[in-house]
């Protein structure tokens, strides 16, 4: 089994406790993660700013991919998103695959059909399959209480991903987290954004945003929360503090990646998953299960 | 919220939406605003309501709209456009606003510094020779420190 890696651009530089987590799970799973080194950006962030050169991005990354003959497999929601639906857009649309090719002449490619694109939660999730996961996992986390964070990417659009999980009832990322013998907890607001693609518009707002979600998942007495996507993280980790002196509360909510958690439950170490390098500490929380 | 003042109407408005993706649908809309009701952003911060954004439009307040600071409060979360009732593509339509916007000069600086960044660098975090380091130490792979080819795919001009 073997993918295109898509990093993106956090994850190599701000996230590199989920990229080590991925890398070992993918790893001790059978699913080879091929570099290439000429990817860049997917072109979400400039969505806003133009769609013609957030899609010409897309594209371009689309057919680096299409040059090896490999499918994607991303860590981040956002680009996740971004080149599904680029990938979507272009199947249909003949007028703007005209357009893009033009512009990706200049550097000698052409977009013809796309490769699959898909999240690594979902390749695992259909590719390997719980009851084959659940065979390389060697501690039990049972006793922890986890709550799952969807975003909004890695489901939405939904036509773009599949429809793959229910978007108004998601399960993928609590099926994967009950594999461990955690139990998974639910909570309100489940479904809802993180706030972070208002960070830089509003810092406030977006805080509030990310707020009334900790705010729920203290009232639903989880231990962690488990998500998979950098962006995110940033929100629920990187904020966390500051959120909690903007409002004066206290959550102390550790923050975990799919992969961390997985990851764990397989047997790595702390600083094999990155853990020393997650924000909110994590040790306390886990150190009945590793050292 | 206020009334809305439909002696600044543009009608041309609405025929220039309806010709680029996402803008195409709004004229389904018929305010069940349900849009409203699964916002992530209007629950907090009522300035932001995606059923009185459409219907502004309807009415051809271009430049209200375009000139105003709430298009850039839409988190692209997605969640109204999943829901709405009569298929408007209520996320895709706020995109196309806000690349109006830019085109026509109105746009938070940080999402201009973005799309120079991202245009001109190839990433939004251009990775240096700490960042190599530090992935290094960690055992991750050495990543390239610049994008040749981002300069010939924009060859200077950025697409906004």
């Amino acid at each position: 089994m073997k993918y295109a890696f898509f990093l993106g651009c956090t994850i190599p530089a701000r996230a590199r406790n989920y990229e080590l987590s991925a890398r070992k799970v993918a790893e001790a799973l059978g699913i080879e993660l091929v570099e290439i080194d000429r990817f860049m950006c997917c072109g979400f962030p400039i969505k806003a700013a133009g769609m013609d050169a957030s899609t010409l991005m897309a594209a371009y990354n689309l057919s680096r991919a299409q040059e090896k003959n490999l499918d994607i497999c991303c860590l981040c929601s956002s680009c996740t998103s971004q080149l599904a639906e680029t990938a979507y857009h272009l199947s249909w649309d003949e007028a703007e695959r005209s357009r893009v090719n033009e512009r990706l002449s200049a550097v000698g490619l052409e977009y013809t059909k796309s490769p699959r694109i898909r999240h690594f939660a979902r390749i695992i999730l259909e590719e390997i399959g719980k009851e084959a996961i659940k065979a390389h996992l060697k501690r039990d986390l049972s006793g922890l209480k986890i709550a799952s964070h969807y975003g909004c990417h890695y489901l939405k659009p939904s036509q773009v991903h599949d429809h793959f999980d229910d978007v108004e009832d998601p399960s993928s990322l609590d099926e994967l987290v009950a594999l461990t013998g955690a139990e998974t907890v639910d909570y309100s607001g489940k479904k809802k954004c993180c706030g972070g693609p208002v960070l830089p518009v509003d810092e406030k707002l977006a805080a509030s945003v990310s707020k009334d979600k900790l705010d729920a998942l203290k009232d639903a007495g989880a231990d962690a929360l488990c998500l998979v996507c950098p962006f995110c993280s940033v929100m629920y980790d990187g904020n966390q503090k500051s959120i909690e002196s903007q409002f004066d509360v206290e959550y102390k909510l550790p923050i975990l990646y799919l992969t961390q958690v997985l990851g764990l439950a397989m047997g790595f170490d702390r600083k094999e998953l990155g853990l020393n390098m997650n924000v909110v500490k994590t040790k306390e929380l886990l150190s009945r299960y590793v050292e | 919220m206020g009334t809305i003042e439909l002696d600044q109407s543009d009608p041309d408005f609405v025929r220039e939406l309806a010709e680029q993706p996402g803008g195409e649908t709004i004229s389904a809309c018929f305010s069940c605003r349900t849009c409203v009701a699964s916002c992530p952003i209007s629950s907090i911060n009522g300035a932001f309501n995606p059923t009185r954004i459409i219907r502004m439009a309807l009415y051809g307040l271009k430049k209200e709209i375009l000139q105003s600071d709430f298009i850039w409060l839409c988190s692209s979360c997605y969640a109204c456009q999943e829901r709405c009732p009569q298929g408007v593509h209520i996320t895709d339509f706020m995109t196309l606003l806000k690349n109006m916007a830019i085109k026509e000069g109105h746009a938070p600086s940080g999402i201009r510094a973005q799309l120079k960044l991202v245009t001109g660098e190839g990433r939004i975090y251009p990775i240096d020779d700490f960042d190599n380091k530090k992935r290094a130490k960690a055992g991750l792979p050495e990543l390239p420190t610049s994008c040749e080819e981002i300069k010939k795919l924009f060859c200077g001009q950025d697409a906004a």
